[in-house]
């Protein structure tokens, strides 16, 4: 029985310093994508050199919405579809702070679907990850608004009906000036993606295929997570730039991956303030940050 | 500490009770409001987004009740005050939030001028029924501060007071009004900025290697505050939560935390009680009530007076927590306490229980749309002193 | 060429396999030892051709091994390295 190799005086995973060390291990399954993401989003802020300490993360409730509870920033687990919301607040009183919504897809779009579009179109400058495992994970496998046609979970026992949304092409439509796509595979071009976004104003979007092998996988026959990232690796295209409508998941066809949406256009604040100067001159006071007695 | 002069609009106004209560939040130092619109709540954020721009504040309509609600609490972790107002059917919607800014020990403001209901009811018409829903439409065991403005002076002060509290106790409080509070216009005297008592925040000094955020802290019980941006790296769940403010779902931790959450505001109920008094001493029946009630109730109060009755009122500025040791103590010295509402019955049950069988308690119902005829009261006041 | 080792925290590992999958020189394999929940840790079956890329880090979802360079990247490569 050989025994794994531990190096004496090996410099830190890059990652421990974002994480809550007195959390792990955390509650993720074996193979869940989850954890990929975090590592690709600590590259993606030492990269872009973003202050830490004025840095928020802002999740809601499911598997991916635990990312809040592991790591070491201010952050702030809220309730189910409602992290955009509550960011739009912190961003809006605290203009200096970045902040970054970390949920998953039932989360994001189904009860918080509202939210969504309504911080896109304005162009609320907030930074959402999007972990979509195309399911509700937390509470067994339910169906969710991503689950493509034909896919057994728990609520569609004989398999889904409804379509389910193209999230890039909802997300464009609805104003974002930052959209991409990845999956867990993609973990270089993941960081890359988001260090990107996070040099952006405005509202940026990014969403990351991942397994759920417990639940999604499970049901539907399609093995484990490793065989998952190998399939990820098979029918993944990278092509930036493909028209948004054209990015619709199926089970088991083509992922089409990449960056599709980099645009600029002022960011909800920058508005804000450019209209109010103009209509009340010198009578206004912008914010000047968190400001409380 | 007293309020930033900046936005206090001292002189005397003649406000109705909305425009009141925002200038009342104003004052309060709050700098940050997220809304939607709705009857007859709406011109308190009107005047806000009218005002905010001037004074360094930010006012956002947000697409539903469910986004205001929680932005309001983003707002709070960000830094500054914030507040947000509804009605019925939005309070209801409200509700996911409210437990969570109770969970989380957000101090906020929401104020609910109340209209008829249930449901879409009656946009425009007084009601005071969503009196038990403040204190319990959250799930779970909680404790709120609720507070019954009865005139637009009171919308003022009490809509600063609410503030005061949700800062003293780090606890979501409610400014109960109602259609008729809401939209009557008064006299409202707004003073000079530095007679105004505001509550800082109880901002932290700790150690950011020692800080918990959820730690009791001095003889009120309640932890200090902090804010995303300060180098505290804090962690804010609605999980059942430790005193790191780590998620810890187990039953020892989940016992100690929600015992803590009720008791900071049950075990300081005597310094948050406010009531109003008058000719209790020696009073057969006394008219116990709230908002806009109470000053129907008056007329009622004088009548039976001119009869010879022995008659005391006793007004309800607090709701929440209600002010048992006043109506235990009270009961066994009258003959019946009356309790006029507009709705079929809420406070009433609270005064019954307190009351212990010890008096009479005539409840006088009404289902909303206009106050009651002060008759309807003074048959209650006959009847309480037979 | 860049020479590398990897560090493993044992406990943390579940055993998913991608570290073993998508090293890029095929430096791992799953260990018949076990940690504490019964998983099999990866170890270093081919130590020598490990450069360090840390592609093993980046995929692990339980922060349970990372790679590092033992020798100092030379500025060359450094260079290539930020900007790809």
């Amino acid at each position: 029985m050989s025994t794994p190799i531990v190096c004496i005086n090996a410099p830190e995973n890059p990652v421990e310093d974002f994480l809550r060390t007195d959390r792990m291990p955390h509650i993720w399954c074996p193979g869940c994508g989850i954890g990929t993401t975090v590592n690709c989003f600590s590259r993606a802020l030492l990269d872009s050199k973003t202050d830490l300490n004025k840095l928020s993360i802002v999740s809601g409730i499911g598997c991916t919405g635990r990312v809040a509870g592991y790591v070491n920033l201010d952050s702030f687990h809220t309730t189910h579809g409602r992290a955009i919301p509550f960011a739009t607040g912190l961003k809006l009183a605290n203009p200096e702070m970045t902040v970054v919504v970390y949920s998953g897809d039932g989360d994001l779009f189904a009860i918080g679907g509202n939210h969504l579009i309504h911080a896109a179109r304005r162009n609320v400058d907030i930074k959402v990850i999007c972990v979509n495992n195309l399911t509700y994970a937390m509470t067994g496998g339910q169906t969710a608004p991503t689950t493509p046609l034909d896919v057994i979970t728990a609520t569609s026992p004989y398999g889904t009906y409804d379509p389910a949304f193209n999230l890039p092409y909802l997300v464009e439509a609805a104003g974002a000036i930052y959209v991409a796509r990845w999956t867990t595979f993609h973990v270089k071009q993941l960081a890359r993606s988001m260090a990107e976004m996070f040099k952006k104003k405005g509202f940026g979007f990014i969403e990351v295929i991942s397994p759920c092998p417990t639940l999604y996988q499970r049901r539907n026959k399609m093995g484990d997570a490793l065989d998952t990232m190998k399939f990820y690796k098979e029918v993944s295209k990278t092509k930036h730039g493909t028209p948004t409508a054209e990015v619709g998941l199926s089970k088991s066809g083509e992922i089409i991956v990449g960056k599709f949406v980099d645009r600029e256009r002022p960011d909800f604040t920058a508005m804000m303030h450019a209209h109010l100067q103009q209509t009340l001159g010198e009578k206004y006071i912008p914010v000047e940050g968190p400001v409380c007695s | 500490m007293h309020a930033d002069p900046v936005g206090v609009l001292t002189g005397a106004h003649f406000l109705d009770g909305d425009h009141a209560a925002c200038e009342g939040a104003i004052a309060a130092g709050a700098r940050f409001s997220a809304g939607y619109p709705i009857t007859p709540s709406t011109e308190i954020v009107e005047r806000f987004s009218h005002r905010a721009p001037k004074i360094g504040g930010t006012f956002i309509q947000m697409e539903d009740e469910l986004a205001a609600s929680i932005a309001i609490l983003g707002a709070v972790w960000g830094g500054v005050k914030a507040f947000t107002v509804t009605s019925g059917p939005g309070f209801s919607l409200m509700m996911e939030h409210i437990g969570y800014a109770a969970m989380t020990e957000t101090p906020c403001v929401f104020i609910d001028v109340q209209r008829g209901g249930p449901s879409t009811g009656l946009p425009t018409l007084p009601a005071q029924a969503d009196m038990m829903q403040v204190k319990w439409g959250s799930h779970g065991d909680y404790e709120i501060i609720a507070l019954c403005p009865n005139s637009p002076q009171e919308c003022f002060d009490l809509t600063i007071k609410a503030f005061n509290f949700a800062e003293q106790y780090r606890v979501p409080v409610f400014v109960m009004m109602d259609e008729v509070v809401g939209h009557m216009t008064e006299k409202v005297v707004i003073p000079p900025a530095e007679e105004i008592e505001v509550e800082p925040r109880r901002w932290t000094s700790a150690d950011k290697s020692v800080f918990k955020l959820f730690a009791p802290c001095g003889e009120d019980q309640v932890p200090e505050m902090t804010r995303a941006g300060e180098g505290y790296k804090v962690h804010v769940t609605g999980l059942t939560h430790d005193e790191r403010g780590y998620p810890n779902m187990t039953p020892a931790v989940q016992d100690r935390m929600v015992r803590r959450l009720v008791s900071k505001i049950r075990d300081n109920a005597h310094k948050i009680c406010l009531t109003e008094e008058q000719g209790i001493e020696g009073a057969d029946v006394v008219v116990i009530s709230y908002g806009i009630t109470s000053r129907v109730a008056q007329r009622a109060v004088e009548n039976a007076r001119a009869e010879g009755l022995k008659v005391g009122t006793l007004r309800l500025i607090t709701a929440w927590p209600f002010p048992e040791h006043i109506i235990r103590a009270l009961a066994p010295k009258v003959k019946g306490l009356v309790v006029p509402e507009l709705n079929l019955g809420q406070m009433v049950r609270e005064v019954e229980r307190c009351a212990g069988g010890k008096c009479k308690v005539i409840a006088v119902g009404h289902a909303g749309g206009t106050v009651h005829d002060p008759d309807q009261i003074l048959k209650a006041i006959q009847e309480a002193a037979r | 060429m860049p020479r590398g080792s990897v560090h493993i925290v044992v406990e943390r590992c579940k055993a998913c396999g991608f570290c073993v999958e998508f090293c890029p020189s095929k430096v791992l394999a799953l260990s018949s030892a076990f940690n504490s929940k019964g998983y099999h840790p990866p170890h270093s079956i081919a130590p020598e051709k490990c450069t360090g890329c840390d592609l093993c880090g980046m995929y692990c979802p339980d922060f349970a091994i990372h790679g590092f360079r033992t020798d100092k990247p030379s500025t060359a490569e450094k260079e290539q390295d930020d900007a790809c």
